[in-house]
């Protein structure tokens, strides 16, 4: 399986992503922003970061940059995309998935890690994951999800959302909201499921003695669901 | 020509910082505040001498980078 990290300027969480990639059999390569041209690839990620400082909206310039042509062609042709944390944030301002991310309800950049219910297995990223609830990492500072009534009810009805978040036992309720975001939504697809935007980052969770363990669950069952 | 524009969140978009600078204000003695709400301001310089050609321009720039239309409004001003 091929993979595909674009870094952009300012993205800080891209080699960490290689690395995770590569532990689970990802044959990964390094894009540039600048480039055209995406490798041939059966998944593309959008990493974290603070791409082009954030400046004017998180993920704004980053969408708009050379590369991201291709990877929206890319994804209107079926193909995966995953964008995680600042890459989320870079797939909202692309329109690939709906809705925004707003600064965070209490004002706070927020770095722990939380717990994520999974919500919809029927997609090619969390099919057969052996587990309902998973240990992920935040870090952000804009992660409060925020759409329209309409468009809320729109990815209600096709099952678009992907991940909540909640305690360890998977209750989801207002206290375990890190964010503010609505209906406690920590990552959503597109229509079609083939394109994940979510904030938490599975590649920090790829080592027992460092961090945890769900990470590698993860991925591992990514990749076998792209076999 | 000089054009300015305003970016403003629109009603129902929660504005946190706007609150803690009401907030503040309240703390202030500025105690008659009804509600803040924070912004953008942007003075665009551009080569187009024509008025209309010109905020025709910046309007095509606000719907595709200036405002993200799902929670802003764009107000151009303007030109003098």
């Amino acid at each position: 399986m091929k993979s595909s990290v674009i870094t952009f300027p300012g993205s800080n969480c891209d080699r960490d992503m290689d690395v995770a990639l590569k532990k689970f059999g990802f044959k990964n390569k390094m894009v540039w922003h600048a480039d055209t041209e995406l490798p041939k690839s059966d998944l593309v990620v959008l990493p974290g970061g603070f791409s082009y400082g954030d400046y004017l909206r998180c993920g704004s310039m980053a969408s708009k940059s050379k590369i991201m042509k291709s990877v929206i062609n890319f994804a209107n042709s079926g193909g995966m995309v995953m964008g995680i944390c600042n890459g989320f944030q870079i797939l909202v301002e692309t329109g690939l998935v709906p809705g925004v991310l707003l600064r965070n309800k209490y004002l706070e950049f927020i770095c722990k890690n939380v717990f994520v219910k999974i919500n919809d297995k029927q997609n090619k990223y969390f099919k057969n994951v052996s587990s309902e609830v998973l240990e992920f990492h935040i870090a952000h500072n804009e992660g409060n999800y925020f759409c329209t009534d309409n468009q809320l009810k729109e990815i209600e009805d096709n099952n678009q959302i992907a991940i909540k978040y909640c305690d360890e036992n998977g209750k989801i309720e207002d206290e375990f909201n890190p964010n503010g975001s609505i209906k406690n939504i920590a990552g959503i697809f597109n229509r079609e499921k083939n394109v994940l935007g979510m904030m938490p980052h599975p590649e920090r969770m790829i080592d027992k003695c460092l961090s945890g363990d769900d990470g590698s669950l993860f991925f591992k069952n990514l990749i076998n669901n792209l076999k | 020509m000089k054009i300015s524009v305003i970016i403003t969140l629109k009603k129902d978009v929660l504005d946190p910082q706007g609150k803690v600078i009401h907030q503040t204000l309240d703390g202030m003695g500025f105690d008659d505040v009804n509600e803040v709400r924070q912004g953008k301001y942007f003075e665009i310089d551009t080569k187009e001498t024509d008025n209309d050609k010109a905020k025709t321009k910046v309007e095509e720039m606000c719907k595709k980078l200036l405002a993200n239309l799902v929670i802003e409004n764009y107000k151009i001003i303007d030109p003098k």
